[in-house]
């Protein structure tokens, strides 16, 4: 049977991890090396970084970083943030990452989604989608939500799916740092509607929320930053309370 | 020390760096002669089958592979090169292992590709000493390879049950990735470069 996975996020700005960490062993909270073989070691199911410069100031993310994690990390990461090409994604690949997502460049030409499937497989190819509430409907947002696109979320989703996207990273802008759960209704819509793995994000403040999503809708991973980063929910916890809602989870001993 | 077959077929900065945490030595294959020089050989391989053969035929390697007599290990596309044929790209394999790769179908209410941490059913077998029944290995994957009662070393449930490890004699594949399945996935390649030739 196949888990649900846990993800826990991390921001990279100039190769260093930024936003408040505080595990208590941890020499340096910044290394994103030491901090993702230190989830690893929880029982992280996969981690993803997001260059949060990378779409404000074109920054690429930096291979070399990529290239440390891959030699010290034993599961499986993503890398976001600045991807416009196919020559940006080979070079991340070829450092180590096991998926790239990509977002902006991704809407702005959606045949993107289409050459990077044929060259790298869809499996390497995470469509990761900011959504917010605009007069009720769910619109497709960049530049963390600060942008307002034509795109309805949901068509969105469908069209990346048939482009050759291999798994959907869906945000939630309304629920992102409320704390107050997942978009659940939204999550279960696009769940229905297509048919690669999604992973959901936004909104997490505590365990029940990963056990309302899991339960309520067909996602099949959650993403989280602050609440790992700060310690308020480690992740045997989280997933020893799954287990005992017969949530399929991987447990590490 | 462990030959990589060195063919063009995906990346493998992630397979050399967890044999550098396991402190094994290896080196690259990339013509017939170099061989010689290992003693276990480890085929990787991602994205497409049909494409990965063709690569492989490419570089001279194709027609060797079968003769060889030391424990090689496929993984993932590497472990579906193996097979007689795959249903990507319509394409013949190698057939060192009688069995088709098929693509998952959908109607079997599953996602794909299937994609994360599944549990797998283990015979008992060299290569998984030391790992539990049900241990959980990483997959990434829209093919599969049919069950085979006779070759099958362990099996995964994703709609149906499948060969998520075969062996015919030296030759095993994992359809799952070693390389990325934390301490489970590095015993199983520590396991393999204990393997007697």
């Amino acid at each position: 049977m196949l888990s649900k996975r846990i993800i826990p996020c991390l921001d990279v700005k100039d190769g260093r991890t930024v936003k408040g960490v505080n595990f208590v062993d941890l020499k340096d909270a910044g290394d994103p090396v030491e901090l993702a073989w230190q989830y690893a070691q929880q029982g992280a199911d996969e981690l993803v970084f997001l260059d949060i410069t990378a779409t404000h100031e074109r920054r690429k993310t930096m291979i070399e970083m990529v290239k440390s994690v891959a030699r010290q990390l034993n599961i499986p990461f993503t890398i976001g943030g600045g991807i416009t090409s196919i020559a940006d994604a080979d070079a991340l690949l070829s450092a180590g990452a096991d998926k790239i997502s990509i977002n902006s460049a991704a809407v702005k030409n959606p045949t993107l989604i289409e050459d990077l499937a044929k060259v790298f497989g869809v499996q390497f190819v995470v469509v990761a989608v900011d959504t917010k509430l605009v007069e009720q409907r769910n619109m497709v947002h960049l530049n963390g939500g600060r942008l307002l696109t034509e795109l309805e979320t949901l068509q969105w989703i469908k069209q990346a799916e048939s482009l050759g996207a291999g798994e959907i990273l869906l945000t939630s802008m309304d629920h992102d740092g409320t704390k107050q759960g997942f978009d659940c209704k939204l999550l279960d819509q696009v769940c229905k509607l297509i048919n690669i793995p999604v992973i959901a994000s936004g909104g997490a403040g505590k365990t029940e929320h990963f056990t309302e999503v899991f339960s309520t809708t067909g996602v099949d991973a959650a993403l989280a930053a602050s609440v790992f980063h700060f310690g308020e929910i480690t992740i045997p916890d989280l997933k020893t309370e799954l287990n005992k809602h017969h949530i399929p989870v991987r447990l590490c001993k | 020390m462990i030959g990589i077959v060195n063919y063009g077929a995906g990346n493998i900065f992630s397979l050399t760096s967890a044999l550098d945490r396991l402190k094994l030595n290896y080196g690259m294959i990339n013509t017939e002669s170099d061989f010689d020089q290992y003693s276990h050989i480890i085929i990787p391989g991602v994205g497409h089958a049909g494409a990965a053969m063709e690569k492989l035929q490419q570089s001279g390697l194709a027609d060797v592979i079968p003769l060889i007599t030391k424990p090689v290990l496929g993984i993932c596309v590497g472990m579906q090169l193996l097979t007689a044929h795959s249903q990507e790209g319509d394409a013949v394999l190698t057939n060192i292992i009688p069995v088709r790769t098929l693509l998952f179908d959908k109607k079997l209410g599953i996602k794909i590709p299937h994609m994360g941490w599944n549990n797998i059913e283990i015979k008992d077998n060299p290569l998984f000493a030391g790992i539990e029944d049900k241990t959980q290995f990483y997959f990434v994957h829209s093919y599969f390879i049919e069950y085979n009662p006779i070759f099958g070393i362990a099996t995964a449930d994703y709609g149906l049950k499948y060969a998520a490890a075969i062996q015919r004699d030296n030759f095993f594949g994992v359809q799952f990735h070693p390389e990325k399945s934390g301490q489970a996935g590095e015993r199983l390649l520590l396991n393999f470069s204990n393997l007697k030739s």
